[in-house]
Formats: C-alpha cells, sequence, structure tokens
C-alpha cells in the first residue's frame, strides 16, 4: 500500500531537485516523441542541448542565448511575483505586444530625426504601454473583483488584433511597397537597440533583465513589498493581519510584470525582430510562465530556466533545420517540461510512505 | 456598406452553429467546475479535439466518428490534467495552463500532415416537412447533429445535476469535498471521472471549429474560444441553462462581426475581430460583482489527509 504523507515543513531538497529531475524526464520522453518521430533520439537531443553551446558553430549561437533568454527573464520575473501571491497575470504576449506598439510608435513618430533622447523615450513609452495593458485586468479586480486570468487573456487576443491593425495601418512603413509591417527600426540609428559589444548578444534588454533579476531579488529577500508578496501566497488571511493591503499589491504585481512584459516588446521590436510586423512576436509571453515555473518563481533560477529555455528555441531551430524536426515538437517538449515539473513537486509537500495503513 | 444584406433569419440560424462550440465547451467545464475543480485547460483540450476530429474524420471519411475521436482525444488530454491534480496534487491553474501549452504544441504536432486538406461535410439532420416552415425551418430545421446534441446535452446536464443522486454527489464533492469524503464519496475518483466529461465535451467543441465551422485545420484554430467558454461559465452562474443563453449571446456576436465584415462596415476589420474578446471582459465585469454562486471548494486541492 503506497500512500502519502504531508510533510510537516516542504523539502527543500526536493524543491531544489525537482526541477532536475524534471528536465531529466523530459529528456526521456521527449527522446521518445522524438523517436516517435522517426528522429535518433540521442542525436536529437544532443543538437538540441549540445550542439548550440559547444558545438562547431557554437560562436554563433551562444550569443542568440542572450537575446532569446533576456525577454524570457525579464516576462518571468514579473510573472513570478504575483504568482507568488497568487495573482495570476497570463497575459503577458499582450503586454509584450503592447510595449512593443508603443516603444515603436514613439520612436517612429521623430523618423527621421536623431537624438539621444529617442531611445530612452522609447523605452519609457515600452514600460508604460505594458503597464497600462496590464492596469486593465488589474484595476477591474481591484475594483469588480473580476478574474484577472480570464481578463489578461482576453486581452491577448484584442492586442493581437490591434497589432494587425497597426502593422497594416498606422505605422506601416510608407516606403515599404505596400508590404504589411513598419519601417525597419534597425536602420533608425536613434531608435535601434543594438549590441552593446559587438557579437556577444549582450543589448539593452539583458542589461534590464540583470536589473530586474537584481530588483526581485532585493525585494523578495529586504523588502517589506517581497515580505507582503510571500506572505500572501503563503496565507492570504494572515497577510490581511499582518497589515497587507491586497488591492494595492495587486496593482503593484499586475503593475511590474506588465511594465516588465512592455519593456521585453520594446527591446525585441526594436533589436531582434526590427519592425512591427503582424507576427513578431513568437510565445515569449506564454514559455515565460514556464520559465516562471521551472526557476521555482526564484530570480536566481528563473534566470537559469530563462536560459534553459533559450536553448529549447536556439537548438530547436537547428534540430528543424538539421533533422527536419518539426517547430512544433518543440513546443511540445516544452509543455512536457512543465508538467513533469507540476507533478514531481509533489514530493515537496509531501512524502510516499510504502508500508500498511495503521488503524488509528 | 450594404447592411441589407445581412439577412436576419440566416443570421440567427449561423449564431446557433458559431455558439455550438462555446456550449459544448463550457457546458463540460461546468460539470467540471461542479465538481470543485477549475480548469483552465479548455482551450487546450479543445484545439487537442479539433484536430483528432479532423484527422480521423478525414481518414474514416466520417465526420460522426471524428466528433468521437475528438471526445476521446479530449478526455484523454483531460485525464493527464486529472493525474496531476488529483494524483499529484499540483496547482490547478499552473496545471490547466500547462495543459494548454501543451495542447497547442500537440495539435500543431498532429496536424502537420493535415494543412490545406478537406475534411468530408456532415450532412444537416432531415426534419421534411418541418424545415419547409417559413422563418422557423431555417432557425430551428436545417442543421447538423451535433448542434442538437450540444443542446440536448444542456438538458441532460442540468437534469443530472438537478434532479439525480449522481447529480448531488456531484454537487457535494464540489460544494465541500472534505465533508463528501467523510460521508464516504470518493472525491478522487468523482473529481477525474467529471474532468474526463469536460475533456471530452470540449474536444467535441473543437471539432465542431475544425469539421463544420471552418472547416478546415490551422494551427491555434480555436483561437480563445475555450477562455470565452471558461468565462461563460462564470457569466453563467454555474447553471446550465445559462450557458445556453451565453452561449447564444457569445455566438450572435462572433456571427454579426462577421457579417458585419462581409457587409464592408467601415469599421476596420481588426476592430470588429476585437469584439466578442472585448465583450467578454464587459460581461465579466457586470458579473463578478456576485460570486455567491461559485461552489465552495472551486480550486482547492483535496487530500484525504488533511
Amino acid at each position: 500500500m503506497i500512500r502519502l504523507e504531508k510533510r510537516p515543513q516542504p523539502s527543500r531538497a526536493f524543491a531544489y531537485l525537482t526541477p532536475v529531475l524534471a528536465v531529466l524526464a523530459t529528456f526521456v520522453f521527449g527522446g521518445i516523441l522524438f523517436a516517435a518521430l522517426g528522429k535518433d533520439p540521442v542525436q536529437s537531443i544532443l543538437t538540441i542541448f549540445w550542439e548550440p553551446l559547444f558545438g562547431e558553430f557554437a560562436f554563433f549561437y551562444r550569443p542568440q542565448l542572450l537575446i532569446k533568454g533576456a525577454p524570457l527573464v525579464l516576462i518571468a520575473i514579473g510573472l513570478s511575483l504575483g504568482f507568488k501571491a497568487g495573482i495570476w497575470n497570463i497575459g503577458a504576449e499582450g503586454q509584450y505586444i503592447m510595449g512593443a506598439l508603443c516603444g515603436a510608435g514613439f520612436g517612429l513618430a521623430f523618423y527621421p530625426a536623431e537624438s539621444a533622447l529617442i531611445f530612452p523615450g522609447m523605452v519609457l513609452a515600452g514600460a508604460f504601454g505594458g503597464w497600462l495593458w496590464a492596469m486593465i485586468p488589474a484595476l477591474l479586480k481591484v475594483r469588480f473583483g473580476t478574474n484577472e486570468i480570464l481578463v489578461s487573456l482576453m486581452l491577448v487576443y484584442v492586442a493581437e488584433q490591434f497589432l494587425a491593425s497597426m502593422s497594416l495601418g498606422l505605422l506601416k512603413n510608407p516606403e515599404g511597397f505596400g508590404f504589411p509591417g513598419s519601417r525597419n527600426l534597425q536602420q533608425y540609428q536613434s531608435a535601434h537597440n543594438a549590441e552593446l559589444i559587438a557579437g556577444s548578444g549582450m543589448h539593452w534588454g539583458v542589461v534590464a533583465a540583470l536589473i530586474a533579476v537584481i530588483f526581485a531579488y532585493v525585494l523578495l529577500a529586504r523588502h517589506r513589498l517581497g515580505f507582503a508578496v510571500r506572505v500572501t501566497g503563503d496565507a492570504p488571511r494572515a497577510a490581511r493581519f499582518a497589515g497587507v493591503n491586497p488591492s494595492r499589491l495587486i496593482l503593484f504585481c499586475l503593475g511590474t510584470s506588465g511594465l516588465l512584459a512592455g519593456l521585453a516588446g520594446l527591446f525585441e521590436v526594436a533589436g531582434p525582430a526590427g519592425q512591427v510586423s503582424i507576427d513578431f512576436n513568437v510565445g515569449y509571453g506564454f514559455t515565460a510562465i514556464i520559465v516562471a515555473f521551472l526557476g521555482r518563481l526564484h530570480p536566481v533560477g528563473i534566470v537559469l530556466a530563462g536560459l534553459l529555455m533559450a536553448l529549447t528555441y536556439i537548438g530547436g531551430d537547428i534540430a528543424q533545420s538539421q533533422l527536419g524536426l518539426p517547430a512544433a515538437a518543440i513546443q511540445v517538449f516544452q509543455g512536457m517540461l512543465l508538467f513533469f515539473l507540476l507533478a514531481l513537486d509533489l514530493f515537496t509537500n509531501y512524502r510516499l510512505r510504502i508500508g500498511r495503513v495503521e488503524t488509528a | 456598406m450594404d447592411l441589407g444584406a445581412i439577412n436576419p433569419i440566416l443570421l440567427i440560424a449561423a449564431l446557433m452553429s458559431a455558439a455550438t462550440p462555446i456550449l459544448l465547451a463550457a457546458t463540460g467545464e461546468l460539470v467540471v467546475e461542479r465538481s470543485g475543480v477549475l480548469n483552465l485547460g479548455v482551450e487546450g483540450m479543445m484545439i487537442v479535439g479539433a484536430i483528432c476530429g479532423f484527422a480521423i474524420a478525414v481518414e474514416t471519411g466520417s465526420p460522426m466518428i471524428g466528433f468521437v475521436a475528438a471526445a476521446v482525444g479530449g478526455a484523454a488530454l483531460s485525464l493527464l490534467f486529472a493525474l496531476l491534480t488529483q494524483v499529484a496534487l499540483a496547482n490547478q491553474v499552473a496545471s490547466g495552463l500547462a495543459l494548454t501549452l501543451f495542447g497547442l504544441g500537440l495539435s500543431a504536432l498532429l496536424g502537420q500532415s493535415y494543412v490545406g486538406v478537406k475534411p468530408p461535410r456532415m450532412g444537416d439532420v432531415d426534419f421534411g416537412l418541418l424545415a419547409d416552415i417559413p422563418v422557423l425551418g431555417p432557425i430551428l430545421f436545417s442543421h447538423d447533429p451535433v448542434l442538437y446534441i450540444g443542446v440536448l446535452l444542456v438538458a441532460a446536464v442540468w437534469a443530472t445535476l438537478k434532479l439525480t443522486r449522481l447529480g448531488l454527489i456531484l454537487r457535494a464533492v464540489g460544494e465541500n469535498h472534505d465533508a463528501a469524503h467523510a460521508l464516504g464519496y470518493k472525491v478522487v475518483r468523482i473529481r477525474t471521472l467529471a474532468i474526463m466529461f469536460g475533456g471530452a465535451l470540449a474536444g467535441m467543441g473543437g471539432a465542431y471549429i475544425s469539421l463544420i465551422r471552418v472547416p478546415q485545420w490551422t494551427e491555434g484554430m480555436t483561437a480563445g474560444v475555450g477562455w470565452i467558454a471558461l468565462a461563460l461559465v462564470v457569466f453563467a452562474s454555474w447553471k446550465p441553462w445559462r450557458v445556453l443563453l451565453g452561449a447564444y449571446l457569445f455566438g450572435g456576436i462572433t456571427q454579426l462581426q462577421l457579417n458585419l465584415q462581409g457587409a464592408g462596415v467601415a469599421i476596420p476589420v481588426e476592430y470588429l475581430a476585437m469584439s466578442p474578446y472585448i465583450i467578454t471582459i464587459v460581461v465579466l465585469v457586470i458579473l463578478s460583482a456576485d460570486r455567491s454562486a461559485a461552489p465552495g471548494s472551486l480550486g482547492r486541492t483535496f487530500h484525504a489527509s488533511n
């Protein structure tokens, strides 16, 4: 007879061990999936996880790690604050789009003027766009008690339509021969989020992500607000007695995550993506949810998880071109990772007891 | 702009069809939530149902077998959710999100070779002379069988919840799982069955989109219908007949905005396409003041040792 016994305290060892075990389990089941698709499982896994780091063309792929990891970390840091407190912003993809639109729109409004102030202005506009979009579910939740999960998610679809409208209309490149999409910001010096050190993949988004990580770490470990976040997640009633104002916490958590997602969108559109187009967003807002959980909602964990997920994107691209592995297989792989993580988390809070049930 | 081109009779007939995917998914989710479980994976189960139904319908040539396969596919995926939340006691919100992310990927993988394929058409139910009645005929008696199954399912769910012992047990588990457990009911087993029922209905709802509404397969084609279905359950205060009403309301909005797009109204297409999502939010705001109807144990993890 196997049964579960609740641990008096969550196991610290398992809290650290689960993500590792989940990654290993995903390797095994992902390998089975790749084999089912007719690919050599070992070679596929090596192509995804080894090739970008230590393969022949690693010098080309390593910078990509920062480029793809930065938006994931930036968004996941914001999400983790809310998730810790039981405030579920799952519309980061929409906030990401709105940040990109506001930031790019601000920059393009000055085209072709050159000024050192344009890029900082775009950063502010991007942060504002994401923040504003996240304030909609936040204010509705505070004022009317509306479910923030559904509202933030609905707003993703609204933002996607808005993006389509903008890239076909207001922000369309007047010299683009009628093609949808804005001017290329990479060719507009004042608005370009260029690499800070050539060939390193290091751009302002990476810097922002690092600042966000440090900010979140200090906030959670040292600041009263971080205490409020943690205690609300663990015991909402106790939090009220401790003087935590739930409304302000909702506004703070959703606002911060929206702001960071907006920044991620701006840095992406002004840098690696280059232009506002109908499909410049590639789902970072959703993948960041996996990153936040995989990183145990801890800032340092999120950095590691973000880099790992970035690796699956890069390795997935390589596997797609070299082995013909479908792009969707990587999506399944990422989803699997979250599944195993959630399932194995059981052992953090519970202990398996094997033996007879003693009668009380 | 030519609003005269919109025929009200055809509009009402079409809105019933537009409402059916939402109706099926929301009815399933209603049962799940009445058993005390919040499954946010509706979108994932719908899209997996959409591709399972599509693929099997194409392979067998029978849309009806396709719908059965969609139900099986949706239920199979929901079993993963049941495993996570009922056995591994994982957080229901996170597990539901995982299910949606996984389902979107899985469906894209399964559907690769079905892009651009035309599915077999499902015929309408033959009501004979009834279909010739003016106005009522085209509105009520000219649809495919699944649409009627959807309405019948609402009635069945209502009757089961309201009138039968099974419904009473399900509601007891949803209202207070500790009390239900103390009375000797198998909380985990009942919830697992409810989750699978919800999965099967979500799968059928998805297949309705890929086999009847569109009909073809494209990645991510459910486009948030699963989330609207979740909102609809809140809108309906967890009552089956209100789900029907709400589904027709949303179906009407979807259909109307499509017709307006077709009629060439001066509003840009993108803003019309936004409207169902914005109206969902507005409705949620209006109705979220009253949360008293929510099942007492909704979203809470059950473990017998507590």
